[in-house]
């Protein structure tokens, strides 16, 4: 691959200076400012570099330390990102040592996590500015040697010349702080790495495996005391007084409070986006010296609760979705051709439902955050997955100078999307802003469950033409809670393949918050989309391989930039998977499912193989095809790639938020059932070599393992299923029941 | 406040705490050791696990009146450096993803094999159901099971 074509201004690409310490720091540009309502740039040369800084540090004795500038969340970039910038550095990765960066508002931006993109916004620039640090120290030994940096080469740290004379990094690197920053490195073709593409484990591995103090509830400072916070009991419900008498007498209490004063301003609709999704209702917080005593004191306090907004059960959510779809109140986004006319002409009509519950994000470790508020400063500690909107949010709400605001990231104990929204940031901003004392906010699992920002259940209705045995039209309806697939979604496949082709979306206003969860959209669209797909070679009486493989021949050589997917890259998945599964030579008693899936840039193609075992149907195997391109951490990428699909499998089989009357029904896991180790499957991952740049993989694997396994189920029991979760059909989950399909 | 003495990582430890108090609270709030996990507080998930007397057990539901006197090993105790064979697997296999279970899963795995050095994989999986993994990092975790069983016997 030849350098890349961005050009980075110099003064807005690097900054050094010496350390007093003793030692090389690099500052680097990075990333535009990319808010995740915003759709990323689909070119990445389209980015402004001017925003976003991390720092290489460079000792006098040679050793490096990387700053990784992005959340953790268990998506591996803690371990990733710093692998690019170490790769062009030309250092030995095992000598590198990595720590979390801070938020620094002034120097960093995108320091977030989120839609599967810090290792494709960062393969250009993390990599450049290794290769900018690695060419100033060879620019610094030349002159101290009087020869050309030409005629010098790197390995593992050390420059040699000519002559065969050599200095490590650390014995050049006060001299390389004083240089100018080089213009237009060369970066490495890709033959030549060493670090990317070869397996690299966890950072953290070893802190982790000896519980070494790591995540948000982890932390602790002198004087620390806890707090926890009850909220209101259902959606729609605020609070009308309480009595906390008892609680104050308890053991280990010190106060109790009451806030949302200050978090209202956050609430009301001019500062209304998607990270402020929280009750507009006050709370009542138990300080006390210990978790468990401020836990134990909350459930004492006595609190009276008014409706305010109306109370919404699953039931009428189902119904109000429903007469949407049955509607005419659509925003249409994107129109291909005349459907209307397409279905006047066809031959034959197929139509679905499909349902989705609503679904809490269930991360292991429960929402938590450390605040200690001066005059002169706001410390923040703990998991959040945008860090900025938080910081900057609490400095709105308690109008103060965001510059006063020092937050650190913990690493986090799942993210899947709930870490984005700050409440948990807020309720202790105003907690220790009222009480002046570090404070950390701890929910427990029910506040967890309860107080979450959910998936909301969506529902799509999809109705596909034929005529002379060809797809001539294909209508997708949206109708979800609060908010509607966003950005290019509407242009995945099979946008393109297929002349009259609509995607239209209603939702109504819940009181329910909602939010991201792990694949937004397309976390349920995928298993909507690919098993009608299904259904659609069944009812046609065609190949479901070779259906999906004639679409995409349509998009070849597309010049609609809306379709970010590559037809060519589709293809060769589905292909390799079919050959990889052993697609349609299994013996008899395995069936099997297909679903390919393009999102997060990332295409996917994956082949559940579902036996009978004891009259009941089991997911016994999943083959999977990802093009990634360049995989940076093959390790870490298989990791990524095997949860998503077991966490696709797990909430397509048992994931369920039921409300009633604002309440989730579900507060623990004694009633919320979450995929465990005998229903995992056997999982045989296949990485696609290519030169392309690496795209991420948090996501992408997801979306497509609810379909393979729906297919599965269908081959195996007769059965389609349209409704998730699928635990709730028992009498579909048998080998040999009656077939029967579940129309909505 | 009653007082409590329990032996926690070989070590005698005094805490004085009201007799309803779990395990797990005393452990991170009190002694500092906070590999031991918060997930669900009522034994559902695992991440609290814990040895007493040699047995896996949930720290979030076991108050102190139930412990007083007992012998207790958390993930900090369970060896030197990391070296127990079963963190020795988890690091050969690379399992963690956001690594906030996997203390929970490495005590219930290392009690598992203590008293089966040599399960079958049925016995594996029956053994690690109880422990939540919402990463579903379940291949790695099985496998290292696995591993970790070939290192002990």
């Amino acid at each position: 691959m030849s350098t890349p074509s961005i050009t980075f201004s110099r003064r807005s690409f690097i900054r050094t200076s010496s350390l007093a310490s003793g030692g090389l720091l690099i500052g680097f540009n990075l990333f535009t400012a990319c808010k995740p309502t915003v759709t990323p740039p689909v070119d990445i040369s389209q980015l402004n570099f001017n925003d976003f800084n991390a720092f290489i540090k460079i000792a006098d004795n040679g050793a490096v330390t990387i700053f990784a500038p992005n959340p953790e969340i268990g998506q591996g970039v803690k371990t990733s990102m710093p692998m690019l910038i170490a790769e062009e550095l030309d250092v030995a990765w095992d000598n590198v040592y990595v720590q979390q960066g801070d938020l620094d508002t002034n120097n960093y931006t995108r320091q977030l996590a989120g839609g599967s993109q810090s290792i494709r916004f960062g393969w250009e620039p993390l990599r450049q500015t290794g290769a900018t640090a690695r060419q100033m120290l060879v620019n610094a030994a030349a002159l101290k040697w009087g020869v050309d940096p030409s005629e010098c080469t790197t390995l593992e740290g050390v420059i040699t010349n000519a002559s065969g004379d050599t200095f490590g990094y650390g014995d050049v690197v006060k001299e390389a702080a004083l240089l100018e920053v080089p213009e237009n490195v060369t970066l490495k073709a890709p033959k030549d790495f060493k670090i990317i593409g070869s397996d690299a484990k966890n950072v953290d591995l070893e802190k982790i495996i000896t519980g070494k103090p790591l995540f948000g509830l982890d932390y602790k400072v002198d004087g620390m005391v806890y707090a926890a916070v009850l909220r209101p009991p259902a959606f729609g419900k605020v609070l009308e007084s309480y009595d906390a008498t008892e609680a104050k007498a308890m053991p280990g209490v010190i106060d109790i409070i009451k806030i949302g004063e200050k978090a209202k301003e956050l609430t009301k609709e001019e500062n209304s986006n998607w990270t402020v999704a929280m009750s507009t209702s006050d709370k009542v917080v138990v300080i006390a010296k210990t978790t468990w005593e401020a836990l134990k004191a909350k459930e004492a306090i006595k609190a009276n609760w008014v409706t305010e907004t109306p109370l919404e059960s699953t039931q009428d959510q189902d119904q109000k979705l429903l007469a949407l779809l049955d509607g005419n109140k659509f925003n249409t986004l994107r129109k291909d051709g005349d459907i209307k006319k397409a279905f006047a002409q066809a031959e034959m009509v197929l139509e679905r439902t499909y349902e989705s519950p609503f679904l809490p994000h269930n991360c292991m470790e429960p929402m938590n955050f450390f605040a200690n508020i001066t005059d002169e400063k706001i410390h923040l500690v703990g998991p959040v997955q945008t860090p900025e909107f938080a910081a900057n949010a609490v400095a709105g709400m308690l109008g103060r100078d965001v510059n006063e605001v020092h937050l650190e990231m913990t690493r986090m104990g799942g993210g899947f999307g709930r870490r984005l929204y700050g409440d948990f940031v807020y309720e202790v901003a105003e907690i220790a802003d009222a009480i002046r004392k570090p404070v950390k906010v701890i929910f427990s699992r029910e506040d967890d469950m309860t107080a979450g920002t959910y998936r909301p259940a969506i529902k799509y209705r999809i109705k596909a033409a034929v005529k002379d045995g060809k797809l001539t039209a294909y209508h997708l309806k949206e109708a979800a809670a609060n908010g509607n697939m966003y950005g290019l979604i509407p242009n995945f496949f099979p946008a393109g393949a297929v002349e009259n082709y609509q995607v239209d979306v209603a939702n109504y206003k819940s009181n329910i918050t909602t939010g991201a969860w792990r694949a937004p959209y397309t976390n349920f669209l995928a298993f909507a989309e690919q098993s009608f797909f299904d259904e659609l070679a069944e009812t046609m009486g065609v190949d479901r391989i070779q259906l999906r493989l004639d679409l995409l021949q349509k998009v070849k050589g597309t010049t609609d930039k809306r379709i970010e997917y590559s037809p060519e890259r589709m293809e060769n998945i589905i292909k390799v998977a079919v050959e990889k599964s052993g697609w349609g030579k299994k013996e008899s008693g395995t069936y099997q499912g297909f679903a390919a899936y393009y999102c997060h840039n990332t295409h996917v193609a994956e082949v559940a193989d579902v036996i009978i075992e004891n009259g009941m149907p089991v997911v016994k195997k999943v083959t999977c095809v990802v093009d990634c391109g360049i995989v940076v951490n093959p390790l870490g990428a298989k990791n990524q790639i095997e949860g998503g699909i077991i966490d696709g499998i797990g909430h397509a089989m048992y994931g369920d938020l039921v409300f009633e009357d604002g309440t989730p029904q579900s507060q623990n896991y004694n009633n919320y059932r979450l995929i465990r180790m005998m229903e995992v499957p056997e999982i045989e991952t296949h990485l696609i070599q290519n030169d392309l740049s690496p795209t991420g993989l948090g996501e992408p694997t997801l979306p497509p393992a609810g379909a393979a396994v729906a297919n599965a189920l269908k081959a195996a029991t007769g059965n389609r299923f349209t409704q998730q979760p699928f635990s709730k059909f028992p009498e579909m989950m048998q080998a040999k029941s009656a077939p029967k399909t579940i129309i909505g | 406040m009653p007082l409590y003495t329990i032996t926690v990582n070989g070590k005698l430890k005094n805490v004085e705490v009201s007799k309803d108090t779990p395990l797990l609270w005393v452990l991170r709030d009190h002694l500092e050791l906070v590999g031991t996990k918060f997930g669900c507080g009522i034994a559902q998930c695992g991440a609290c696990t814990v040895h007493l007397e040699g047995n896996a057990v949930r720290s979030c539901s076991l108050t102190m009146d139930a412990v007083d006197g007992k012998s207790i090993t958390t993930i900090e105790g369970l060896s030197e450096n990391g070296t127990h064979p079963v963190q020795e697997a988890w690091k050969e296999l690379d399992v963690p993803q956001c690594g906030y279970c996997q203390a929970g899963q490495i005590m219930t795995a290392s009690a598992f094999l203590d008293k089966n050095p040599k399960p079958s994989e049925a016995e594996i999986k029956a053994a690690m159901h109880g422990n939540i993994c919402r990463c579903a990092a379940y291949t790695r975790i099985f496998k290292a099971v696995e591993l970790a069983a070939t290192k002990i016997s």
